[in-house]
């Protein structure tokens, strides 16, 4: 065996430190955080607007800067040099520093919001107090909390979309991607719903909605006083209660369909928006064993079990029992939602239930008794519905996947884990999504199988864990529920082996023994066996 | 019963082992001096350039080995004994065979230059070489300049590699145009610019005639033939082509020529012994194709054929229409059917060539003169689509037909201009003097 590092990470120097320009521009940013640092400190900026907007600029001037010094001499091309030398991409001492930076971050931002500045009674002091000004040009009103991490969040998904563009200025696929979700994070979930919430009043109140975020990613949006506040919201409260149904049960499944899951995961979710962007640099740090993906497929599936739960239990409770008040009483609720899920197992079961493992089916008969049980339960027997308060139920999602799970984990763990952890093993909507992506959808990543050379650059960069070289050096087609279309692997491929693409539903999970390029008895022989 | 041996644990000798698991019970021992566990020597490159970690470039976990009883065993076979079956290692073990596939590869050409066995001179091929290159080129303050000799597929990864660490390179190129010998002028010049481009030293015309030592047997520069330049250096990749690794097997009464001779059916002279990938020299070669192939695909195909053979089922290798891809630093290279370049084509091949005015994407057609038959592509910067362009060469399309339809064979990812058009009314311009 050979005595130097397997890894070649302990050698003498490959280019992993910074260019002058990159510094200058590293050190720009930093200087725009800090201010936000002594903000939170109570230091008082005697110009509000001024200090707010240097802050921000400068953050966002200093990723520019460092985007061009990256990349200004570079022809176009992939550009992942370095990528497993330095610090901040390879797990290194940086990628530690920001991991546990955002981390602590979240944590603050989600469980001590008064180190933020959050008074209980009375205005807010510190990063909040600092966000006002920003606040009330957009909504007239005071910043929250919320207001401070929506307006990060959306520079983040600004400052580095446009490095992930410059980046891959050569790839017109990422491009209009990363200018989509930019687009779906400004307007959507930052500027609609503070702009709309000026038409707030005593009698008017619309809820704060970002109206991309769909149940069940959106897993508040069907509480009671958000309901409440629709309805008594005149004609566009309710026609937004009635676009948030409308997403799920009609526009998902038929751009699911059309497209692949990335419609949504890739082009508009806000998740996925900051994922692609800031979180590009740490794509290649996904799990890729096999037994990561075993634990995924669980981990997932039950999220969206409890989500489901949850929500059920929760409109339960505020639904009334009359039908001459209000036709959707409670029990027909219940009918619905039993009906519902009862029709979706019965199709996946009576026509895809061969292209589900044998765990997966285990898993589904499993949780479907225990659900269908449950409602039976509380129909016949009056028990609490799902043996827990609804409240219990809301209070611990929220908690758990909402918070920890989406927001700690999710982001806080990027530089550790990559930049997909919750999309792949949290995200609810994630796994309706890859469930009818995978067994109904005109979605695939063709491959171009007999040119394949195995090299893993594929495998390396899919930030979803997929071992994408396992299929492409079968020359099989690559659908898999977990398969965000970011088209990144189709990027980084030095062959052009991988096309994402939509077609017909026939032949769409053929499977290749022997590629294109050999002897065709010999295919014939060994792929129509 | 005795087991299969399979000598090498690349592409081709694995893609075997798969296949007979497949179909058989047999005991199967794979056997490689170079490393533990099957990987991607496509990936070397990017191993070093940070793209990558060794982990990264192995197609199979760890754990595949057992899970499907292939025994790896890492050891050097010094000799073949194949009157007795045996194999004898390097540390006097030996191991005995029922059926024996040789899988060794290549290691690269070396043409007796000079200082070529100096430190800080070598090839790149095996892991090994990696390590090497690790220690001698880190980054460009141990590695002031390298010389890379040899303008070829491998040539131009290693220039590529050597500039990700900012380390100057000069590259001696023996043909007036890079790699002219398999590419038409056209394309070959564009790349030229294109490295050109990268910042490299590229030396067209230029061969090597002697690498200089320094007092302690480390190259300190290399001279160029004709011009008696002298350029220094701490580092020089020799790239000029590679060549069957079969010194060990010198007496071992296999027929050799610069490869392992076999027969349609990858059989050597020897009973029960086998030759695929990189090594073997095929005796009766299919179409245009040379009798040494060594390129990744065919010897995953070999493997796959040899392993019907083993399993009792003897199938002859039968590669289908020529098909390569390569990168050149980033332009992507794919080619389908036969496109030859000038200097070597026949009369009877005409060509149709276009260039994007941004001169990284370019394609080459080959057209037989007197049918119109479409001969082959060259495509540069465009992806084309393996399926279809293979289809087209088994229905024996025209040119014309080809270059109608050429959208369908076009495997771009989505939103990408496309340049059908262009091509097209280019090639109408063209051959517009040709009736049809």
């Amino acid at each position: 065996m050979s005595t130097f590092s397997r890894d070649m990470s302990l050698t003498g120097g490959p280019p992993k430190s910074l260019n002058p320009y990159q510094r200058l521009g590293t050190i720009i940013g930093f200087v725009g955080l800090f201010i936000i640092v002594l903000a939170g400190f109570n230091v008082t900026f005697p110009h509000k607007v001024f200090w707010l907007s240097l802050s921000l600029i400068a953050t966002t001037a200093g990723i520019l800067l460092f985007t061009w010094a990256s990349y200004r001499n570079q022809p176009e091309g992939i550009k992942n040099h370095g990528v497993w030398f330095k610090s901040i991409s390879g797990r290194g001492f940086w990628a530690w520093i920001a991991g546990l930076s955002l981390t602590g971050f979240y944590v603050v931002l989600y469980f001590f919001p008064q180190f933020l500045g959050l008074v209980a009674e009375g205005d807010h002091t510190g990063v909040i107090a600092f966000f006002d000004p920003l606040s009330r040009a957009l909504s007239g009103n005071p910043a929250s909390q919320w207001f401070v991490y929506g307006t990060l969040y959306t520079v983040a998904i600004l400052a580095f979309g446009v490095k992930f563009i410059w980046k891959y200025r050569h790839n017109r696929y990422e491009k209009l991607r990363t200018l989509s979700v930019m687009f779906f994070q400004t307007a959507f979930a930052f500027l609609i719903p503070e702009l709309m919430a000026r038409l707030n009043s005593d009698t008017f109140s619309l809820p704060y909605y970002d109206l991309k975020n769909i149940w069940p990613l959106n897993y508040y949006n069907f509480e009671q006083y958000r309901v409440d506040s629709f309805i008594s919201s005149g004609e566009i409260g309710l026609a937004f209660l009635i676009f948030g149904l409308i997403s799920i049960f009609i526009i998902t499944p038929i751009l699911t369909y059309k497209y692949g899951k990335r419609w949504y995961c890739s082009w508009v979710c806000g998740c996925g928006g900051l994922a692609e962007t800031a979180g590009d640099s740490f794509r290649q740090l996904s799990d890729k064993r096999l037994s990561a993906w075993k634990i995924e497929r669980w981990v997932i599936h039950s999220v969206l079990v409890f989500v489901v739960v949850m929500t059920t239990a929760v409109v339960a409770t505020y639904l009334g029992n009359d039908p001459d008040k209000y036709w959707l009483t409670k029990d027909i609720f219940l009918l619905g939602v039993g009906l519902v899920l009862t029709l979706v197992f019965m199709l996946i079961w009576v026509f895809k239930r061969k292209e589900l493992q044998k765990d997966a089916r285990y898993g589904a008969i499993g949780y479907f008794v225990i659900l269908l049980f449950l409602l039976g339960l509380h129909y016949f027997s009056g028990s609490k519905l799902f043996l827990f308060e609804a409240e219990t139920l809301r209070k611990s999602y929220g908690f758990l996947i909402g918070a920890i799970f989406s927001g700690v984990i999710g982001t806080g763990f990027y530089p550790i884990f990559g930049n997909r952890v919750w999309c792949r093993f949290g995200c609810p909507m994630a796994a309706i999504l890859g469930l009818q992506q995978r067994l109904l959808s005109r979605f695939r990543i063709t491959t171009n199988g007999g040119q394949c050379i195995s090299c893993g650059n594929c495998s390396t960069y899919c930030e979803m864990g997929i071992d994408v070289r396992s299929y492409a050096q079968k020359g099989e087609n690559i659908v898999r529920s977990s398969c965000v279309g970011c088209g990144i692997c189709a990027a980084v491929c030095p062959r052009g082996v991988l096309k994402l693409e939509n077609g017909p539903l026939k032949g769409r999970l053929d499977s290749k023994d022997i590629l294109l390029g050999n002897d065709v008895d010999l295919m014939q022989l060994l792929n129509n066996h | 019963m005795e087991p299969i041996v399979i000598l090498g644990n690349g592409i081709s000798g694995i893609t075997a082992a798969r296949h007979i698991r497949k179909k058989s019970n047999k005991r199967i021992i794979i056997i490689s001096a170079e490393t533990d566990h099957f990987f991607s020597r496509t990936a070397l490159m990017y191993i070093y350039m940070g793209h990558m970690k060794y982990e990264h470039t192995k197609p199979y976990e760890d754990s595949f080995w057992d899970k499907n009883r292939l025994e790896l065993k890492r050891g050097f076979v010094s000799a073949l004994q194949a009157d007795i079956k045996t194999l004898l290692f390097s540390n006097g073990e030996t191991l005995s065979y029922d059926k024996l596939i040789l899988a060794v590869g290549s290691k690269s050409n070396k043409f007796g230059w000079p200082g070529q066995d100096l430190k800080g001179v070598q090839g790149l091929y095996s892991y090994q070489d990696l390590e090497k290159l690790e220690i001698h080129a880190p980054n460009n303050s141990i590695c002031r300049r390298a010389v890379v000799v040899g303008g070829g597929l491998i040539g131009i990864e290693l220039a590529e590699m050597l500039s990700s660490r900012n380390i100057p390179v000069t590259f001696l190129v023996r043909e007036s145009s890079f790699w002219n010998g398999v590419l038409p002028s056209g394309e070959s010049e564009m790349i030229n610019r294109h490295i050109q481009k990268h910042g490299i030293d590229l030396r067209l015309s230029s061969n090597l005639r002697e690498i200089v030592s320094d007092k302690e047997g480390k190259v300190e520069s290399v001279i160029i033939d004709k011009t008696d330049e002298e350029i220094r250096c701490d580092f020089v990749g020799l790239t000029a082509g590679v060549t069957p690794n079969i010194d060990f097997l010198k007496n071992s009464g296999l027929d050799l020529g610069r490869g392992i001779k076999v027969n349609r059916f990858l059989e050597t002279n020897l009973p029960d012994v086998y030759a695929i990938g990189d090594c073997a020299e095929q005796l009766e070669p299919t179409g245009n194709r040379r009798p040494i192939e060594a390129v990744w695909y065919t010897g995953r195909m070999m493997g796959e054929t040899v392993a019907q053979t083993v399993c009792g089922n003897r199938t002859a290798y039968q590669p289908g229409h020529w098909f390569n891809s390569a990168k050149f630093f980033d332009i992507e290279y794919q080619t389908y059917g036969w496109v030859f370049s000038e200097k070597v084509k026949d009369a009877s091949e005409i060509h149709f060539h276009w260039k994007h005015v941004d001169d990284t994407k370019c394609l080459t057609v080959a057209t037989h003169k007197e049918t119109g038959k479409f001969l082959g592509i060259n495509t540069f910067g465009i992806r084309m689509r393996h399926e279809v362009m293979d289809r087209w060469l088994t229905e024996q399309r025209s040119t014309d037909y080809v270059m109608t339809h050429l959208a369908e064979a076009n495997f771009d990812p989505e939103f990408y201009r496309t340049f059908e058009k262009q091509i097209l009314t280019s090639y109408h311009k063209q051959f517009q003097t040709a009736s049809l």
